[in-house]
């Protein structure tokens, strides 16, 4: 059986609007993965065949440093998103405080080296952080500070101002770490350009596999981060562990691809998006600046659950709050955060991919029209 | 038809699932969260259980969809804590009454209706009857699984949107075949027993947690108050209970039981068996499947989980409802008095506190 034959609409072509789970795989990425697959070398093996493995992965390494502006030595291969910026918080921030953003992925959130104070910075309702509370939370304390702050929110999309962020960091000597999961490969930045001592990427929500991302380092290389686990020594000491080669080949074609082809998603979203306020939604975070291709999408007094199961049963992925293990639909903390507590429950969250069609937005609007306008039953759940 | 279908990762509701896609319905599984299985010191993280994994694993070889619904808050203020707060109101509580009225047959239901279904299914073990005047909800074939009694709140409307497929079984074995003949992975698995929420039985550690004023030792009295023994904790009593009374079980040579439960106090008052007994009792929240003349109901009330039903007139009241045994009883408060007639569920409700209290 395939997973299509519980679609009674006789749509069975799945619409893709998850993006800011997992982007779909890239063809560079897809070629430059299956031609790394079959390379059997280590790259820390003196032979030959470790010798072609180095090569690709120091080549990754060129381009992923080149398109972030970093030195290609202060570009670390982690495992992912979780676990650069994890590193950054305990290899690098040993001894500080912490400040972290309200509307922190769980990544970041949870990152937190144990024992340390952390400060939770709040956001106003559109999301971003509030500058005033910022600078107080600055101030209050002469010791250094650990500042982590997203660059685009995983569930609304809102960019926080970054340049005044990184402005005060500069002012009060913080150390500023920017989880840019969700923004790399959809909008143009650099470290240099956003003022942060270190950035958080991670491949497969560029177009690359899952598996690989990269934690990117300002400053002469090799810049020094304590490793979560020694291991072999790989990555200058910073991270043990041999490196996953076709991930991280897939990351620097993925990153490259979207880099080199941007596209604008936000007509596309703003079309979308258009359509759900017409039919009764509200877009949570809709006065900020915001990533392109992403919308968070309430539609009062109907919980997130049943919208998810609903669009899902049309063919059509979309998610609520963040991902969890067991699958079951999470309260979202960042539209709490925001102060919209009682949409919290009930908004979902649309990501256009990078190969978004327009007839998807039409299969989007027109299921989401759908529920809006059926009867709502009044939920406990 | 799309059905939802209430899949709790064992074997009953996934035979449940599995007869009804190959009848030809759409199946739609939903698995409650309803707490998390890694215990209360976890509060917030979420865990996907091996009940979880089992549901989706049979979902996923049936290859219909399958979603995990958070339940936990609504599980927490509906079930358990109200299960503890009617401990602490001396009450014996049925929980899973609690859990099927709320979480299952209100919240889930609306979902499935939500998500445009046309009926929702249980791997209950009761039978639902199409009757000349509407639905009708029966004792199941197998007695030995019969879960009627836990069911008697389930309205009208609730009644006419739900199915239990199981309800005609012969028994779990023929269960379990099924199971096999559609290559469930959970065909062998062992059933679940007593309170899902507390994984090594103990409800009393989870009472007295939320209840501290109840835990610890106490005094057992008789009806004039006169101290007759010590116990280790109220919890451990129901009126009706003659054991673990240890030299108090007989006094003056009659045998003694609890007939009432001070769990402030943590006091467990004791009367002497014969004489304690009452012939009518009131009920408190009750639900009727049938419409009740006013002059009453002759018909049979089961007033415990597992006891043989007796000889009742039912009295339909403003707040609830008159029982009138034929043979005088002990019941128990917070324990549902159901009414039957022969296999069919009439209605039935809560034993209010008072009908203990005039027993003493």
């Amino acid at each position: 059986m395939t997973a299509h034959t519980h679609s009674r609409d006789g749509q069975s072509r799945v619409v893709y609007l998850d993006a800011n789970a997992t982007e779909p795989l890239r063809p560079q990425a897809r070629d430059a993965l299956l031609e790394v697959a079959d390379m059997t070398g280590n790259p820390s093996s003196v032979h030959r065949a470790g010798r072609m493995a180095r090569a690709v992965l120091e080549s990754a390494r060129d381009t992923v440093a080149q398109m972030f502006e970093v030195e290609p030595l202060n570009c670390i291969f982690t495992s992912g998103g979780t676990e650069a910026n994890v590193l950054a918080m305990h290899g690098l921030g040993q001894g500080r405080r912490f400040l972290v953003g309200a509307t922190e992925h769980d990544a970041v959130r949870k990152g937190v080296p144990d024992g340390a104070l952390v400060n939770w910075l709040p956001v106003t309702h559109n999301g971003q952080v509030e500058l005033d509370a910022f600078e107080a939370a600055l101030a209050a304390d002469e010791s250094p500070a650990f500042v982590c702050l997203m660059l685009a929110n995983n569930e609304t999309g809102v960019l926080h101002p970054l340049a005044e962020v990184a402005a005060l960091c500069q002012r009060y000597g913080a150390h500023l770490h920017v989880d840019a999961v969700q923004a790399a490969g959809r909008m143009a930045f650099s470290v240099a350009t956003i003022g942060a001592q270190s950035v958080a990427i991670s491949g497969h929500k560029i177009g690359g596999p899952k598996g690989a991302g990269a934690l990117l380092l300002a400053g002469p290389a090799p810049a020094r981060v304590a490793p979560l686990f020694e291991g072999g020594g790989q990555e200058q000491g910073r991270r043990g562990g041999t490196q996953p080669l076709p991930a991280i080949a897939g990351l620097a074609a993925a990153l490259k691809a979207a880099v080199e082809t941007p596209r604008d998603l936000s007509p596309l979203r703003n079309r979308l998006e258009q359509a759900a306020v017409a039919a009764g939604a509200v877009v949570c975070g809709a006065e900020a600046p915001r990533l392109g291709n992403t919308t968070s999408l309430a539609l009062p007094g109907r919980r997130a659950q049943g919208q998810l199961m609903r669009l899902d049963l049309a063919n059509i992925c979309v998610s609520a709050g963040s991902a969890c293990s067991s699958g079951k639909v999470a309260f979202s903390h960042v539209l709490q955060a925001m102060g919209l507590d009682t949409l919290a429950g009930e908004a979902i969250r649309v990501s256009l991919p990078w190969n978004v069609q327009e007839q998807d937005i039409d299969r989007f609007i027109q299921a989401y029209v759908g529920m809006a306008q059926s009867a709502s039953p009044v939920l406990g759940l | 038809m799309r059905i939802l279908v209430a899949m709790s990762g064992g074997v009953d509701s996934s035979v449940v699932a599995a007869r009804l896609q190959a009848e030809g319905h759409e199946v739609i599984g939903a698995t409650l969260q309803l707490y998390d299985s890694r215990g209360a010191a976890k509060k917030g993280a979420c865990c996907a259980g091996q009940d979880i994994r089992d549901a989706r694993a049979v979902a996923d070889r049936l290859g219909f969809p399958h979603y995990v619904i958070d339940a936990e808050r609504r599980f927490q203020d509906s079930v358990i804590e109200r299960f503890a707060d009617a401990y602490a109101a001396g009450e014996t509580p049925v929980p899973c009454v609690a859990c099927n009225q709320g979480v299952k047959f209100t919240d889930l239901l609306g979902l499935a209706k939500e998500i445009g279904a046309d009926a929702m299914a249980t791997g209950h073990y009761v039978r639902r009857v199409e009757g000349p005047d509407g639905v009708e909800l029966h004792r199941p074939v197998d007695s030995a699984r019969d879960q009627s009694w836990f069911l008697f709140a389930t309205t009208r409307e609730q009644l006419a949107f739900l199915r239990f497929p199981l309800g005609d079984m012969p028994d779990k074995g023929a269960v379990r075949a099924e199971a096999e003949k559609f290559g469930l992975i959970v065909a062998g698995k062992p059933d679940s027993q007593d309170l899902c929420f507390v994984s090594d039985g103990s409800y009393v550690d989870l009472v007295e947690r939320m209840h501290p004023e109840m835990a610890g030792p106490g005094e057992i009295v008789d009806s004039a108050g006169q101290v007759v023994g010590h116990h280790e904790g109220v919890m451990r009593f129901t009126v009706g209970q003659s054991k673990r009374l240890g030299n108090a079980a007989r006094l003056n040579g009659e045998r003694q039981m609890v007939v009432g439960v001070e769990p402030g106090r943590r006091r467990v008052i004791i009367g002497p068996r014969e004489h304690s007994f009452v012939s009518s009792l009131s009920v408190r929240d009750v639900n009727w499947l049938v419409d009740a003349p006013p002059e009453g109901l002759v018909c049979h009330v089961q007033m415990r989980a597992r006891e043989v039903p007796r000889p009742a007139r039912v009295i339909p009241t403003a707040d609830g409802a008159l029982v009138q045994l034929t043979e005088p009883a002990m019941p128990a408060p917070g324990q549902a008095c159901v009414f039957y007639d022969g296999s069919r569920i009439l209605g039935g409700g809560f034993i209010r506190r008072e009908a203990a209290a005039s027993a003493a």
